[in-house]
């Protein structure tokens, strides 16, 4: 021990001079820039998804329904309430948010004497920290979900175009799998979903790999998964959590992707129709589309007895007769209606109702009747010459049914949605057969960006070599004696009035001539309602030309449900909505008559 | 009427089998509990001590007091959810839980981390132990009646605590070191915000050393006090500083390098004489080390890149099967998880090895034998143990 170590100890007292070092208000002191404090939740960016919720470990936050927001498509109108007696600050739900609405302010300091003011609606419940800038945000590049689509092969421009060939892959095993691990199970798209279809749990299927069970999820909503699984419109997508941070999941390739998975014999063994007994009720459906056929399946597995008249050859309706065969091959359609009629539907084709057989018969001989006739008469422009232009969708039939259509060198569509997609892409490959190039021109009112068309029918037709006009307007289809020689247009400058009506308006001065050895009006669609007769006709109430039903979809004679296209607009998931709304219905009805009569 | 006789001399008496048998009846012998409240470093824990006069017979020890089931409440966590649990598991160092789980799933899960998130991980390790070493100085000071270190010591470890502020989001539970990476860069200008704390840290270090390691007061207390003999180490499972004390010159930075201890330089200190003496001294050479550390990791880390690897969706991330035990140099020594997964979304099992479920309970035990009841504080002190990750 020497005598330093008596001594040193005693330098201590230099500090006797200075402030006290452990001292310090916490009141007066402000966070760090990225401290985690309060929360804050843009209710501009808030889409209720409740992956906030999801990830909490502390189960601390709770999605609840709150004035001023409701629910819409993309929006549950649903918000996190945390409880921050619950609430361990670690940001997980920060980092997971899928639209980066919810962040921290880097308050931390609250005095309350009331402990129910600790849980609150951030964003909804006005606090001081509001619009605070500071506090933690998610560093962008940092996610805690996949923002990147899977991607989707598909045959390249040149392979497909001299073939009716599908020309998309779909997902290998390895990409479903990534695609559907994305997902993060909000729901969204099941609101969105006309049919309602359990998307989140038929995705988990994927992930599991067990197609079999999702296969079976399918069709309690769906059984045209199938055909969705290719060719649907696919709404959900447009309402995903993920499309607002990164693309939206496939849902519809993942649906395809469970489909092609599962061998077709199995398909038999995992959709049976339930053990139930034979009501002797019969029900007669007019058409063999997605919605009769929905009515179909649904009433049979009820036991009652179905019969479907379809007045062409095939059975599948606009699915087989406008949608071309490089979207929906026939074979896939082919064994979706055979699981269908597995169920004991029984489809008569060739069996035109107003020429084989009438109404009153069917009236007379079913217990109910379904119309389910779609739209298979196309409109015309009526502009001078337009009798001498072919309607897409009679060409789209005749295509399917391989009847020979006239194939000239150049081609002239007028319209902008999907069904002018489609028959300009048929057109082009029926051109590349047989004079070995395109020459197909499409004009549409509205501007590329506002075309009905899905994006990829646009771009896929762009890259097939049709030659896109946006913002044209037909003026007159130009005939040298009998024969179509061009589409006269003129460039649109509004395609409606001031109070929103369709009144087109155009620059007579930008004219264009789009010489063509045939034009095809693609505008739209209606029904053929002359099978109802005059008498029925007459009865019915209408609705600005269409059938008026009610929430049921039961028109206003008590023995007829209208479905699908002709009530609803074309769109298959709507038909297959419409499709289990009508057989609810008469399920109920038929019900209520046999417990009538006991 | 009190009496009282200094010779003790006749008791404690070993039994033929060479123990003591403690007869309370006696009236010799009193029961006398060191905690379980007792202020700053040993926690909530408690000794029960038995003590004859001033010296004490025997320390049961008794934990318990904070037990909070956490490795069970990582089993009915997800992956992603076991992340805001784990720091808890050890509230001055919380960080090293935060790198063995996260670096535990990577390995199981294959994901790669990013170079940045690696030297960002080392720093925020560092830092970590840099507050942890301070907080042991001040313990072992204020056990000792050296109020002042204890002073000094929180405070500059609360300029530590500012920099983990600014640069994970939170002062004492950081959540930082995200299984795939860390949650940010550091923030702008952070370089020379820490080499204020850490010169700052340096000037009170000098001054504690005059105050600690040159006074009369602190050698007499502690030299020779809490030896622990050498022989020992591995049958009591110690190490760390206090192995290190005792000569075992045994690091795992240095002996299984992780992170990016290979690409740095720092010296393992020992000491020889396995005391309280020397496993402070050992604690204040390291926290130097520390220091240059953290300078050095700074100064050679990357200036930019990602701090995030890919990581699956975590809302239902799924980890095949497999096991892992992964560990680190903590400032009380070796920490390590091991963590078992079945190919649920669930860990089957996770382990916490925290360093003070050696430290703390069987050897103190065998330690507190003997010793004179005024340096049970400083003893349980020195060996440095927090008693949460004790009762996991």
């Amino acid at each position: 021990m020497s005598l330093r170590d008596v001594l040193s100890p005693f330098t201590a007292w230099k500090h006797v001079i200075n402030d006290p070092v452990t001292i310090k208000d916490p009141f007066s002191r402000e966070a760090s820039d990225r401290y985690r404090g309060f929360h804050q939740n843009d209710m501009d960016k808030c889409i209720g998804c409740g992956s906030c919720e999801e990830i909490c470990q502390n189960a601390a936050i709770d999605m609840v329904p709150v004035e001023g927001q409701n629910a819409g498509p993309g929006d549950s109108g649903l918000r996190p309430m945390i409880d921050y007696g619950r609430c361990c600050w670690c940001a997980l739900c920060v980092d997971v948010c899928m639209t980066g609405s919810l962040t921290m302010s880097n308050e931390y300091t609250w005095v309350d004497s009331d402990p129910d003011a600790f849980r609150f609606v951030p964003g909804v419940d006005a606090k001081s920290w509001d619009l605070e800038p500071k506090g933690y945000q998610r560093e962008d590049e940092r996610r805690l979900t996949g923002t990147v689509r899977a991607p989707m092969g598909e045959t390249c421009p040149e392979d497909r175009i001299g073939n009716f060939d599908e020309i998309v892959d779909g997902f290998t095993a390895e990409q479903a799998i990534i695609e559907a691990d994305r997902c993060v199970e909000c729901g969204l798209c099941v609101a969105t979903c006309p049919a309602h279809m359990d998307i989140p749990d038929y995705i988990s299927k994927v992930r599991d790999g067990d197609y079999e069970g999702g296969l079976q999820l399918l069709y309690e909503t769906n059984p045209f998964s199938q055909a969705c699984g290719r060719i649907c419109t696919h709404k959900c997508e447009t309402t995903c959590a993920a499309m607002h941070e990164g693309d939206a999941i496939a849902i519809r390739w993942l649906k395809r992707s469970i489909t092609d998975s599962v061998p077709r014999e199995r398909y038999f063994d995992l959709i049976q129709k339930p053990d139930v007994p034979e009501t002797g009720q019969s029900v007669a459906i007019i058409g063999a589309g997605p919605a009769g056929l929905t009515t179909a399946y649904d009433l049979a597995r009820k036991g009652h007895q179905v019969v479907v008249f379809e007045a062409l050859d095939k059975p599948g309706g606009m699915m087989r007769y406008g949608i071309p065969e490089y979207r929906l091959p026939y074979h896939v359609l082919d064994h979706e209606i055979s699981v269908i009629e597995s169920m004991g539907v029984e489809i008569r084709c060739n069996m035109r109702v107003g020429q084989e057989i009438s109404m009153d018969q069917l009236k007379t001989a079913y217990d109910a009747v379904v119309l389910s006739i779609g739209l298979h008469q196309g409109r015309s422009t009526r502009v001078p010459g337009s009798e001498k232009a072919e309607a897409a969708i009679d060409l789209l039939r005749r295509i399917t049914a391989g009847e020979e259509v006239p194939v000239p060198e150049q081609v002239a569509v007028i319209g902008g949605g999907n069904v002018a997609m489609d028959i300009a892409r048929s057109m082009a490959r029926l051109q590349k057969i047989k004079h070995g190039k395109v020459g197909v021109t499409v004009t549409a009112l509205e501007e590329l960006d506002r075309f009905l068309a899905d994006k990829e029918e646009i771009e896929e037709a762009l890259e097939e070599g049709c030659d896109i006009f946006p913002a044209r307007g037909p003026q007159e289809i130009l005939v040298d004696g009998d024969t179509v020689t061009g589409l006269r247009t003129w460039k649109v400058d509004a395609i409606f009035d001031a109070e929103g009506r369709f009144a087109p308006k155009y620059d007579e001065d930008d004219e264009m001539v789009h010489p063509a050895g045939m034009v095809v009006e693609a505008i739209g669609q209606m029904a053929d309602i002359s099978l109802l007769g005059a008498e029925l006709t007459e009865q019915l109430e209408w609705n600005r030309g269409r059938i008026m039903i009610d929430a049921d979809g039961q028109t206003s004679e008590p023995w007829l449900w209208a479905a699908g296209d002709a009530v609803s607009g074309p769109d298959v998931i709507h038909a297959v909505a419409d499709g289990h709304r009508v057989a609810v219905s008469i399920s109920r009805m038929l019900t209520a008559k046999r417990e009538a009569l006991q | 009427m009190f009496s009282f006789s200094p010779d003790r001399s006749q008791y404690p008496q070993p039994g033929p089998d060479g123990k003591v048998e403690v007869d309370l009846e006696t009236g010799k012998y009193l029961k006398l509990w060191h905690g379980p409240n007792h202020p700053g470093i040993t926690g909530n824990m408690s000794v029960e001590l038995t003590v004859c006069g001033d010296e004490v017979v025997e320390g049961k020890t008794h934990v318990g007091y904070l037990h909070r089931g956490f490795e069970k409440l990582m089993e009915r966590r997800t992956f992603i959810q076991v992340f805001p649990i784990v720091c808890r598991v050890c509230v001055p160092e919380p960080d090293f839980n935060e790198y063995c789980y996260a670096a535990a799933v990577e390995e199981l899960a294959g994901i790669e981390v990013p170079e940045m998130a690696t030297w960002i991980r080392t720093l925020i390790l560092e830092m970590g132990r840099f507050n942890s070493y301070m907080m042991a100085m001040g313990g072992i000071s204020g056990a000792l009646g050296l109020g002042v270190v204890g002073q000094w010591m929180t405070y500059t470890r609360d300029l530590m605590l500012d920099r983990f502020e600014e640069l994970t989001g939170a002062r004492i539970y950081h959540m930082f070191i995200l299984p795939g990476g860390v949650r940010a860069h550091l923030p702008e200008g952070f370089e020379g915000r820490m080499e204020e704390v850490l010169s700052t840290a340096e000037r009170y270090l000098a001054d504690a050393e005059k105050l600690m390691f040159h006074s009369s007061v602190f050698k007499t207390r502690t030299q020779g006090v809490g030896y622990i003999d050498p022989a020992l180490f591995e049958r009591y499972g110690v190490t760390g500083p206090n192995a290190r004390a005792g000569g075992v010159a045994k690091d795992v930075r240095k002996d299984s390098p992780y992170l990016v201890y290979d690409q740095l330089d720092f010296t393992v200190h020992t000491e020889e004489a396995s005391d309280i003496y020397a496993r402070t001294m050992v604690r204040f050479k390291d926290l130097h080390e520390t220091i240059q550390l953290i300078r050095q990791i700074l100064k050679k880390m990357p200036k930019e890149g990602p701090v995030m690897g890919n990581l699956p969706n975590v809302l239902h991330w799924k980890i095949p099967r497999g096991e892992t035990y992964i560990k680190g140099e903590s400032s009380r020594g070796e920490y390590g998880y091991y963590l078992v997964t079945d190919g649920t979304g669930y860990p089957r099992r996770i382990n916490v090895r925290g360093p003070s479920y050696t430290h703390a309970m069987a050897l103190l035990e065998h330690l507190i034998s003997g010793t004179n009841i005024s340096d049970v504080a400083a003893l349980m002190v020195s060996l440095h143990t927090y008693p949460p990750e004790i009762e996991r």
